[in-house]
């Protein structure tokens, strides 16, 4: 599978991201930097961790208008999946291409902690590989990462089951306390009605190696790559 | 009166020059004479500014150049030694190398704490990444008054939240460091920031312009007026006019030193420059100079080409702004289009600004009128250098009779004063913090702040794994530098080196950042002196040379020094195997402590029990034996190398008692001392006392399985050092009857929120702190 990664100015899990799909996953993966309109024939783009244009303005506010987000969109309109973490899942807000927003944390401190998330739906592509209900435990490291959406739009979350991934404690409960950054109902990670674009807030890359101190972000890439494999090759370019 | 430079050198005239104008520069009337004398003229007002500048301490080391002298440099391992490039560089095999320094920012950081903490961290990046290594790591050490006073609470939060704010945005994760608290301190807090990078060796970028006809480029953000006399500015005493040189403190962009990070590093491999400095202290005036000397060439600079961020700029403000984030690369002739795309894609600006002469000079044009023309060695070689004569502060011998035995009366219950010490500010729980920080960006970091030594993996250039880990820390102790300089001294580079030793690594170098009161005072210029000696004692016999550092005087604020606290940065290299954790790992692991085993009551002096239990400051601190150090550091690396130990935590603050804990807390298992106690401890409270809180140094607490317990007896034995068992780990106490017995719950409490009494600011003091950060 070949893996296409989004480098904007102000990325900085492009590397990593780059290092879990090639060498520790054995895939083939490639930076597409932010001007380029092609997407060199892409199974999957991630959109990784990072200030992307310093953040300035609104975390993901300029980085959508950039001319790779078009390309995107239509990768993304014509079936193809698209994974966002961190400043991805704030740029894919910004584009409309997820619902809700991120606030600034509720403790207006940057949080950089490991974090227990439940996987709330496991049939999708980016969460095949795990349990129904099944505790991951991922890292966090944002300031901005307080998601956010009026009743109306989580209610539809919750009802059309897109919510991927919630914060929660060991035993896998949504409480306050395991709460990091003052989510609305603890979500961490939501995907679109299509199945095909996700998002979340923790660094699956940071730990998809056990010298790092956990494996469990290899479920989230895993599941990618083997839903890949299943599909046709990706909706054509 | 600037002078006629085309006119033939006249006379040294008798030059009248007013008190203020010195003062502006931070000249002495005699290193004004000696310009005179060395020019055979005047300077104009630009030549002194750069005179200013560059004879500054922070640029010129006039104060500690012969001091610095002392401090081992060399080993087979190190490639760039002290004083040769922006940073040292020292070889960790496989065409590897480690690229650290650390940096100081304190002036800055009392006046402005967010921005002076941020461009503290942005120069250290600078500083590693213009040489072409790739930043890892980012350690920070820091010292502020106490809490107590809302001024340090806002200088606190102000400082973590820049330093956060920098780092974080660059994506090079905040590893470690260190924070402390001293009233010494307060008006006056110390941010040192240390920055480490990888590279492979044969890439190094020199920092220097050579080749004439070859385009100077200034790359990056524009040049505004901020930061203006930086240089001089942390080259004097705080007071109450320092809060008028707000505008000296320049303010920070790391969006766009991301992108001249990330554009310098492409860069490197493109063989279209022959040099890179960037713009630090001094601004165009030292990089330009300093880059020119080290290629025996010079430069003609046309400021007028450099992009402004104001208008009406003068030639004096231009080459002395501090604007951050620019940087200096000298192209081959016919590169400069390529380089200038190059910066271009990464949306940077770059400007054609000068060329490469022969001459020797530094020659500021504004147009066609030249500005200033001075030989560089008048900037460089010339600097004049002051050995003075240090004075033993009166206070010592005094501090030294201190009689532990007069505590006898009010001695708490150990486990009182265990609690009080794991709560207190100097020893709790950093996380608070470092939670704010991004520590684990770049997918490397093994062991991350709260370990003795924080741990990195290796990968190579190919992003291929290797076998290899480097293991960091800083370390320095302010209170036992005051009470004892030397020894002080000593102590920060040995404590260093046992961090990573019980990481399993070995020391390989390391890098200093002295921060010390006003030198003209002869008791701060004896401090310092005696604190070097120190330094470089123990660096010679544990075989860290010093390959790079920073030294940052005249730490004082209303005429009170700073204690002399030398902070070490080290690192360390493990090859082939897995560093060892500091915390116990296993229920049943025989826990004992490698090294000398103390129990005087003077073992006390100066140790954080006596600071925070009975708030006295006094005492003469252990004296640390280097050869007991290295033998105990050799035992615990060759222990580890046998696969004999599961875990080693390096004995310090607070003494075997606080270690303990923590190991027990960071666990969460418990650990049972059955211990044979000999008489005079269980009969005197005191002796108790130095027991588990005095700091004898060279002292490490390790863990084992029991089946591994009697090689590692042998192991320790063969070298003539001493293992003393203390028990076993299990359960959910600290107990060591019948001194000692503590729920592990209770001790991790108390110290995870030693700093939450503060946490809780008032409102208008946050409103304060708010408004200066960038968001």
């Amino acid at each position: 599978m070949k893996f296409g990664v989004v480098v904007f100015p102000g990325t900085w899990s492009d590397k990593d991201c780059l290092h879990v799909l090639g060498p520790v996953l054995g895939q083939e993966a490639v930076p597409i930097w932010h001007q380029d309109t092609d997407l060199q024939g892409c199974d999957c783009i991630v959109l990784p961790g990072g200030f992307s244009y310093g953040d300035y303005l609104r975390a993901g506010a300029i980085a959508r208008f950039a001319p790779v987000m078009g390309a995107i969109k239509g990768f993304a309109d014509r079936g193809g999946l698209v994974l966002g973490i961190c400043n991805g899942f704030q740029i894919l807000l910004e584009a409309g291409m997820l619902p809700g927003a991120l606030l600034r944390n509720q403790s207006l401190e940057f949080r950089c902690v490991w974090t227990h998330l439940r996987v709330e739906n496991t049939d999708t592509p980016f969460t095949r590989l795990c349990r129904p209900g099944q505790v991951l435990r991922i890292p966090i490291s944002h300031g901005e990462g307080n998601y956010f959406g009026d009743d109306e739009t989580l209610d539809r979350l919750e009802a059309t089951n897109s919510v991927l991934v919630r914060y929660c404690d060991a035993q896998g409960n949504p409480t306050p306390d395991a709460n990091p950054n003052g989510s609305r109902r603890n979500i961490a990670g939501v995907i679109n009605e299509g199945r095909n674009v996700a998002a979340m807030m923790p660094h699956p890359e940071r730990c998809a190696e056990a010298i790092l101190g956990g494996e469990d972000g290899r479920l989230i890439f895993g599941s990618m790559i083997a839903s890949l494999a299943e599909r046709q090759p990706a909706a054509s370019h | 009166m600037p002078a006629d430079m085309s006119a033939d050198k006249p006379e040294v005239p008798l030059v009248a020059i007013d008190q203020r104008t010195l003062d502006e520069v931070a000249l002495s009337r005699a290193e004004y004479l000696q310009i005179l004398e060395l020019l055979g003229r005047a300077p104009n007002d630009v030549e002194l500014g750069l005179f200013g500048a560059m004879w500054s301490e922070h640029c010129g080391y006039k104060n500690s150049r012969p001091l610095l002298k002392r401090f081992p440099t060399s080993s087979p391992r190190i490639l760039v030694k002290a004083g040769e490039e922006n940073a040292g560089a020292v070889d960790i095999g496989d065409g590897l190398a480690v690229v650290m320094k650390i940096e100081s920012h304190n002036h800055p950081s009392a006046i402005e704490p967010y921005q002076g903490a941020a461009t503290g961290v942005g120069g250290i990046v600078r500083d590693i990444f213009t040489m072409g290594a790739r930043p890892v790591a980012l350690l920070d050490s820091l010292r502020f008054g106490p809490l107590s006073e809302p001024r340090n609470r806002y200088l606190f939060s102000g400082i973590v939240g820049g330093v956060g704010g920098y780092g974080n945005c660059l994506g090079i994760p905040t590893v470690g460091g260190e924070i402390y608290f001293d009233a010494s301190y307060s008006g006056n807090p110390l941010v040192n920031a240390m920055c480490v990078g990888l590279m492979e060796s044969g890439k190094l970028i020199p920092a220097k312009a050579s080749g004439a006809g070859n385009p100077v480029l200034l790359v990056g953000a524009a040049t505004g007026r901020d930061g203006i006399h930086g240089a001089t500015f942390a080259s004097v005493e705080m007071d109450e006019a320092s809060e008028e040189r707000r505008p000296a403190v320049q303010v920070g962009d790391p969006f766009t030193e991301k992108l001249l990070m990330e554009a310098c590093l492409e860069l490197r491999d493109t063989g279209w420059i022959v040099g890179m400095q960037d713009l630090g202290a001094a601004g165009l005036t030292s990089s330009t100079v300093e880059s020119a000397h080290k290629g025996h060439a010079g430069i003609d600079l046309d400021v007028s080409k450099a992009p402004r961020r104001e208008s009406g700029m003068t030639p004096y403000e231009m080459m002395l702004s501090e604007s951050q984030e620019r940087m200096l690369v000298i192209a081959r002739r016919g590169h400069e289009d390529d380089v200038r795309a190059l910066f271009a894609r990464w949306g940077l600006r770059s400007d054609v600004v000068g060329v490469v002469v022969d001459e020797p000079v530094i020659r500021v044009r504004e147009g066609d009128r030249i500005a200033a023309e001075l030989e560089t060695r008048l900037l460089t070689d010339e600097v004049p250098a002051y050995v003075r004569d240090g004075e033993e502060p009166p206070e010592l011998a005094k501090l030294w009779q201190f009689d532990m035995s007069s505590l006898a009366n009010s001695l708490p219950a150990p486990a009182d004063a265990l609690l009080k010490l794991l709560g207190s500010h100097d020893l709790c729980s950093r996380e608070d913090v470092y939670r704010t920080y991004d520590t684990m960006v770049g997918a490397n970091t093994v062991l991350g702040p709260g370990s003795d030594a924080a741990v990195l993996r290796v990968r190579d250039a190919a992003d291929h794994e290797t076998d290899k880990y480097i293991a960091l820390t800083t370390d320095g102790n302010g209170r036992l530098t005051w009470l004892d300089p030397f020894n002080g001294g000593a102590l920060a580079v040995a404590e260093a080196a046992r961090n990573i030793v019980c990481s399993g690594a070995t020391p390989l170098a390391l890098t200093n950042c002295l921060n010390f009161g006003n030198p003209e005072k002869p008791t701060v210029y004896y401090q310092m002196s005696r604190a070097i000696d120190g330094m470089a004692a123990a660096a010679r016999i544990l075989e860290t040379p010093v390959i790079s550092g920073n030294v940052s005087l005249y730490n004082e604020s209303f005429g009170t020094a700073i204690y002399p606290t030398p902070v070490i940065g080290m690192v360390g290299l493990l090859e082939g195997r897995e560093p060892v954790p500091c915390a116990f790992q296993a229920a049943g692991d025989a826990v004992g402590v490698l090294g000398p085993w103390s129990v005087t009551p003077d073992t006390l002096g100066g140790s954080s029990y006596l600071a925070e239990v009975h708030d006295t400051r006094a005492g003469r601190p252990p004296q640390l034996d280097l050869e007991i150090e290295r033998t105990v550091q050799q035992v615990t690396l060759a222990a580890s190398a046998a696969g004999l130990i599961r875990s080693a935590h390096d004995c310090s603050d607070g003494g075997l008692g606080v270690a303990l804990a923590e190991c027990c807390m960071w666990s969460g298992l418990g650990l049972h001392i059955a211990l044979q106690m000999p008489e005079d401890v269980t009969g005197s409270a005191l002796a108790a006392t130095a027991l588990l809180f005095g700091e004898a140094p060279s002292r490490i607490v390790v863990s084992a399985s029991p089946e591994n317990w009697d090689a590692l007896s042998a192991l320790a034995e063969a070298r003539g050092m001493m293992l003393t068992r203390l028990g076993s780990v299990g359960g959910d106490r600290l107990s060591f009857p019948p001194l000692l017995d503590v729920p592990i719950e209770e001790m991790f409490t108390t110290w995870r929120q030693g700093l939450r009494p503060f946490a809780e600011t008032p409102e208008a003091e946050q409103a304060h702190v708010r408004t200066d950060r960038i968001e």
